[in-house]
């Protein structure tokens, strides 16, 4: 049975910071979703074989497409915080 | 508009007038774009220059999903505030080219995630049939831009049932393509594994000629399948006048009698006019929503990782960079979206990744045999779009399961990868829509679009 501390632990797993009015009435919507969800448990699935499917992830070469920096400053753009040519964030320690 | 009868420039005029109207109460649109006058102007110029194509001119609303560059896009989401798309998704592109006019960006439920456009950040839509009703989700607003002519076409996107649940509540047309049939490039991820571009429309011809419009192969998109295998895989089938039914599967999700009553009569109508009904057993079909919840929420739990307030979008800041990151994806996503992240990193954590996310997988791959193997036997397989009516604002949310059951009818063609067309099958005395749901083997959207017109002539 789910409770409010592996709720938290989750959500830190997550990294989601979540409010404390909402943590009680979480538990109670995962164990309604597991309780639904749990009945895949009674399907047998021993005739399944883990195979690869027909159509897979294609990836092109990887060769250089456009000239370095096209992009780049409209991409930096869109980060909340820059500077040089950087991402700025907080520090990490 | 091919012959001078009337210009794009009047068509999107017509439209915006509509929109002026009726957009403040139903909130189908999050933002008209300010370029639709240009947008038209360049339409008719190809009018004039002989370069017209079958969507020239047209006015398409996009889910607020789909990228185009230069222009703001959320997913319905707080996250992405500020985010301005630094380039086309493959689909704006293509309608940019064959001079479609894109009135606007519509409403959705945040990340796509939910089936009553009730969980956007930026207020409900309203349903344009009933406005104290929802108009499904999470493609609602698409379908409500379509059902008040604020759109001729609306563009959306599907995981399990967000254009064909919504289409069906608000009494449109509405087709998943073949998984793989239309390209994902620059469209906000929920779950890869399931996401498809998804029309909704007022015409199964309309629906048609938007896929064949859209639906090729993309270098850009990985999943994107190959022109050859797709001819393959639709000449697999024949003659196309067996409709199969899966009974047992009907109990399923609280179905209104009404819509079943409905479901029969139109079945009945499409047996004379020279169609075979037979009942097909398919017991795996009954938990393929239990099996959707655990690997969309695994897959959205990942995919949505990268909204971390570092690269784009909302930044909350915090004490240092964990907790910056805390705050800004527990403040940037709601209720919703958090719910199914945790969820997701449930299924995935050690100890429970066995039991849920790898038995799921397993338990897809039955579906699917399961799905193919009927398709041996029959040439669609048909069921109700929903298993309720259109209900009212408010209703479902604080009961997510009742909420989730919404799409039980969806999830076997999305698991399956396979097309499924909604369909208006009429009213109840009140006036809300009834749907109907055909599914067919992979890229046979073709047989959707016959047994779709022919339903359209016999439905009277």
């Amino acid at each position: 049975m789910l409770e409010i501390k592996d709720i938290e632990k989750l959500a830190h797993l997550a990294r989601i910071e979540l409010p404390e009015n909402e943590k009680e009435p979480l538990v109670h919507d995962m164990h309604s979703i597991l309780n639904y969800i749990d009945q895949i448990t009674s399907v047998d699935v021993s005739s399944v074989e883990n195979e690869l499917p027909e159509h897979r992830n294609i990836f092109r070469e990887d060769q250089n497409t456009h000239v370095t920096g096209t992009y780049t400053k409209d991409i930096l753009n869109l980060a909340p915080q820059n500077q040089d040519g950087f991402v700025k964030v907080k520090k990490i320690l | 508009m091919k012959n001078g009868d009337f210009t794009a420039h009047d068509l999107a005029t017509a439209y915006l007038e509509v929109v002026k109207e009726r957009n403040t109460s139903l909130n189908a649109y999050l933002e008209i774009f300010d370029d639709v006058t240009t947008q038209a102007e360049g339409a008719d110029a190809m009018f004039k220059n002989g370069t017209a194509t079958m969507l020239t001119g047209i006015p398409f609303s996009l889910k607020d999903n789909i990228l185009i560059k230069d222009k703001r896009v959320s997913a319905g989401s707080k996250i992405l505030e500020g985010y301005v798309a630094p380039y086309d998704s493959t689909i704006a592109s293509i309608l940019k080219k064959e001079g479609a006019v894109i009135i606007g960006r519509t409403n959705m439920d945040e990340f796509a995630m939910g089936s009553s456009t009730q969980t956007s950040a930026f207020g409900v839509t309203r349903n344009p049939l009933d406005e104290s009703r929802v108009p499904g989700g999470s493609s609602g607003g698409a379908a409500a831009s379509v059902a008040a002519d604020m759109a001729l076409a609306g563009l959306g996107s599907e995981t399990c049932g967000s254009i064909r649940q919504p289409a069906a509540f608000c009494g449109l047309v509405g087709l998943k393509p073949t998984y793989g049939a239309l390209s994902r490039s620059g469209v906000i991820a929920m779950g890869s594994s399931l996401d498809q571009i998804a029309p909704v429309t007022r015409t199964v011809r309309d629906a048609e000629i938007i896929f064949k419009s859209l639906s090729r192969h993309d270098a850009l998109d990985s999943t994107s399948i190959p022109d050859d295998m797709r001819q393959k895989k639709n000449s697999l089938y024949g003659t196309r006048k067996k409709i199969g039914v899966p009974r047992s599967f009907l109990s399923q999700g609280g179905l209104d009698p009404r819509i079943l009553d409905n479901f029969n009569l139109s079945l009945k109508k499409l047996e004379d006019s020279g169609y075979e009904i037979i009942d097909l057993d398919l017991p795996t079909f009954s938990v393929a929503l239990a099996v959707y919840y655990i690997i969309m929420p695994a897959e959205v739990s990942t995919n949505l990782s990268r909204f971390d307030g570092v690269r784009y979008g909302l930044r909350v800041e915090g004490k240092d960079l964990l907790d910056t990151y805390m705050k800004s994806r527990g403040q940037g996503f709601g209720k919703e979206a958090r719910r199914r992240i945790i969820l997701g990193t449930y299924v995935l954590s050690h100890g429970y990744y066995d039991a849920y996310y790898n038995k799921a997988v397993k338990v897809r791959k039955l579906i699917e045999q399961e799905m193919m193997k009927a398709f041996e036997q029959v040439d669609f397989i048909a069921t109700p779009t929903a298993p309720t009516l259109p209900f009212k604002i408010g209703e479902k949310l604080d009961d997510p399961v009742a909420m989730y059951l919404s799409d039980v009818f969806s999830a076997p063609a999305n698991l399956a990868g396979c097309p499924s067309i909604a369909l208006p099958s009429g009213m109840t005395e009140e006036g809300l829509p009834f749907s109907l749901q055909f599914t067919a083997p992979h890229f046979c959207e073709d047989s959707l679009f016959e047994v779709g017109k022919q339903f359209e002539n016999v439905r009277e």
